[in-house]
């Protein structure tokens, strides 16, 4: 089939035209068919980007210009007040306490839950028996739908009969108020997300650590370095690429962390905790807009958000490239150091001829 | 733990460390094994899938049991035999399978677009030129990192505009597309299919479209199956945009979160709800559990 698929224009076929049919046909299908490869990747892409545009960009800058209005949810559009909101908003202390407790959850969840990962994977990372079967076995929290998560922690963290402080006053702990507590409300919900993702994680960087090549580590053994010395100065670095991509979509997912929290302790009274214990930034946004209606302010939390979470993005980029160039830079270092000193043996043993090589080596070692 | 040899690739490993250990164990083992790794590594393993699935089982114990397990000072290891009377319960309590048919539609719906339009973009960034490609490819990576559930209000007062509250309309709206789609199907194809194979179908009179059909499409499926699957984990997962546009008409999530807002808050109903609604997942898992651990291996190689 040809481009003949295309439909058939309204000029087609007139009678004079019949009297060189070949060269007519020819031309149009030719212009047919360079319209066809013109286009076409256009066409291909339109509908993401249409979509996208209408569903993800415009909603998101849409928000920025609901943010600068006094907006309510039944009345609607109200006046213009400029920044008013965002003013409004960086003044208000639950404003703060909701994201001083994003990012108290955030770095409870993201740090261990790294740590972790690095270590399953490594462990993962061997010449196992069955081990599709061990990093099924990892992935098994992740099959647990959020919901579930939460409902299921939320009932183990349960102040009175939940699973843990049974466990703790069974070893004559002091029970823990897990849902009114700061520390202790974050700890739990850190553990949600922890349960979940870890093992989902560590199957990413088993994948990075297995994409470094194995003699790198074969010459390393024979040169000396021992497991652990392997795994700092060898491992470590090459997988820092997927840390980094690791880090920052956990950074995505876990500043805009919603259910956890939303359904830890469905009968508090206010949104997060009593006292707003363990009251997200998305969670404050969700009051702000669909309990308390105010529209206007609760864009502004969201472009707030947003920067933030652009801002951190970035910040892990910036830290990352960072990390990597002064590294670049000290092997550099070191390498010319050799370099130099290697030269500068070689040359005195030309001249004093027969100087063992070995010393060569030992400087090295020492360097 | 051991010490090791590289597990990829066995047959070279002759190092005298690994062979001086051998002897020293005195434990013969054919040349040219990569060493396995000790008692204490699968001990660890062991711990961590036992550890890691305790709180589905410990769900499924108390779900099964009456509201008492729950108050047991030593956490609980059987399971009773109530699980089937505190489902009924659950089923009586919440729309269950309608929210179970609701999640399969919405899910089934997110995860042909987004599979589709993605691979169609995919590929026309990976193996077709047009002007602007660079520009639009850079605007795509950019958007992966925008958390675009951050416009929620303008996207909430749309659907309220159109009518469209409490329907899967509303619900399956936002997530057609993805950027990371199209990113993942762009960076597939870009290696798997090489350009003489698009040049031939053209030059044999194959259109534009024909060859995506019939050259783009059959070296994609991996990736689409891959990028199918976590699609559907996503769509399958999500809680709080449904639960904003269509509470009266929830998806599972949905409902399973309406168990938890009873007055009286049983919970070995609520736990028996959470394991009930973790099944079809389950199969899942036990049916493509493998395709899902490769495909986030892969991912991550890709990504």
């Amino acid at each position: 089939m040809t481009t003949m698929t295309s439909p058939p224009r309204p000029d087609t076929g007139p009678a004079k035209k019949r009297s060189e049919p070949n060269k007519a046909k020819l031309t149009r299908r030719q212009r047919l068919s360079r319209l066809d490869v013109k286009a076409s990747p256009y066409l291909y892409i339109a509908p993401f980007f249409v979509l996208f545009a209408l569903i993800g960009l415009f909603p998101l800058i849409y928000t920025f210009v609901v943010s600068l209005n006094d907006w309510d949810i039944l009345s609607g559009p109200g006046e213009w007040i400029g920044l008013d909101n965002y003013v409004a908003e960086l003044n208000d202390p639950y404003f703060w306490n909701s994201l001083f407790n994003t990012m108290s959850i955030f770095l409870l969840s993201a740090i261990p839950q790294l740590v972790a990962a690095v270590f399953i994977a490594a462990v993962l990372d061997q010449n196992l028996r069955a081990k599709t079967f061990w990093r099924m076995s990892i992935l098994i929290p992740y099959i647990v739908t959020p919901v579930a998560v939460a409902i299921i922690f939320s009932s183990a963290f349960g102040e009175k009969y939940g699973l843990i402080n049974n466990i703790l006053t069974s070893f004559n702990i002091e029970p823990v108020m897990w849902k009114s507590e700061v520390f202790a409300s974050h700890f739990a919900i850190a553990s949600m997300v922890n349960w979940r993702w870890t093992g989902y994680n560590a199957l990413i960087l088993l994948a990075a650590m297995q994409a470094v090549p194995r003699d790198i580590y074969e010459s390393a053994a024979l040169d000396g370095a021992g497991a652990v010395r392997r795994f700092f100065s060898m491992t470590l670095p090459s997988i820092r690429p997927t840390m980094i991509f690791v880090i920052i979509t956990a950074t995505i997912g876990g500043l805009q962390i919603f259910t956890e929290p939303k359904l830890f302790n469905p009968t508090s009274a206010n949104l997060g905790g009593a006292h707003r214990e363990y009251q997200t930034t998305v969670l404050y946004l969700w009051d702000m807009a669909f309990n308390r209606g105010d529209f206007g302010k609760a864009s502004a939390i969201a472009w707030l958000l947003f920067i933030i979470i652009v801002g951190i993005g970035l910040l892990n980029f910036a830290i990352s490239r960072k990390i990597a160039s002064t590294e670049v830079k000290v092997i550099s270092k070191r390498r010319a150091k050799k370099l130099a000193r290697y030269r500068a043996t070689t040359a005195a043993s030309a001249s004093t001829t027969g100087a063992p090589a070995a010393t060569v080596v030992d400087e090295e070692k020492r360097s | 733990m051991s010490t090791t040899s590289p597990p990829r690739a066995p047959e070279k490993v002759t190092d005298a460390r690994t062979q001086a250990k051998e002897n020293r164990r005195g434990r013969g083992r054919a040349r040219g094994l990569a060493e396995r790794p000790g008692f204490f590594v699968y001990g660890i393993l062991l711990a961590l899938f036992l550890g890691g699935s305790y709180p589905l089982w410990w769900s499924y114990v108390v779900g099964s049991s009456d509201n008492t397990a729950i108050t047991e000072t030593w956490p609980p290891l059987l399971p009773g035999g109530r699980f089937w009377i505190n489902v009924s319960e659950v089923l009586s309590t919440v729309p269950f399978w309608q929210s179970l048919l609701n999640s399969i539609i919405v899910s089934t719906i997110i995860t042909t677009s987004v599979v589709f339009f993605s691979t169609l973009a995919g590929y026309a960034f990976a193996k077709l030129r047009f002007k602007g490609r660079e520009g639009l490819m850079i605007f795509v990576i950019a958007t992966l990192a925008v958390p675009t559930q951050l416009g929620i209000i303008p996207q909430f007062m749309l659907m309220k505009e159109l009518g469209w509250t409490g329907t899967l309309g509303a619900v399956v709206v936002p997530t057609l597309v993805t950027a990371f789609g199209v990113f993942f199907m762009r960076q597939y194809l870009v290696d798997v299919i090489p350009d003489e194979l698009i040049e031939a179908a053209r030059v044999d009179g194959a259109n534009m479209f024909r060859t995506f059909w019939n050259v783009g499409i059959p070296a994609a499926r991996p990736a689409m199956a891959i990028l199918g699957l976590f699609t559907f984990m996503t769509a399958w997962t999500d809680y709080l945009w449904p639960l904003l546009v269509a509470p009266q008409n929830p998806t599972l999530q949905v409902a399973l979160s309406q168990l938890q807002s009873a007055k009286y808050v049983d919970y070995s109903v609520v736990l028996s709800g959470a394991v009930l609604a973790t099944l079809p997942l389950l199969i899942v898992f036990i049916l493509a559990g493998r395709q899902l651990v490769s495909g986030i291996m892969a991912g991550a190689v890709k990504g």
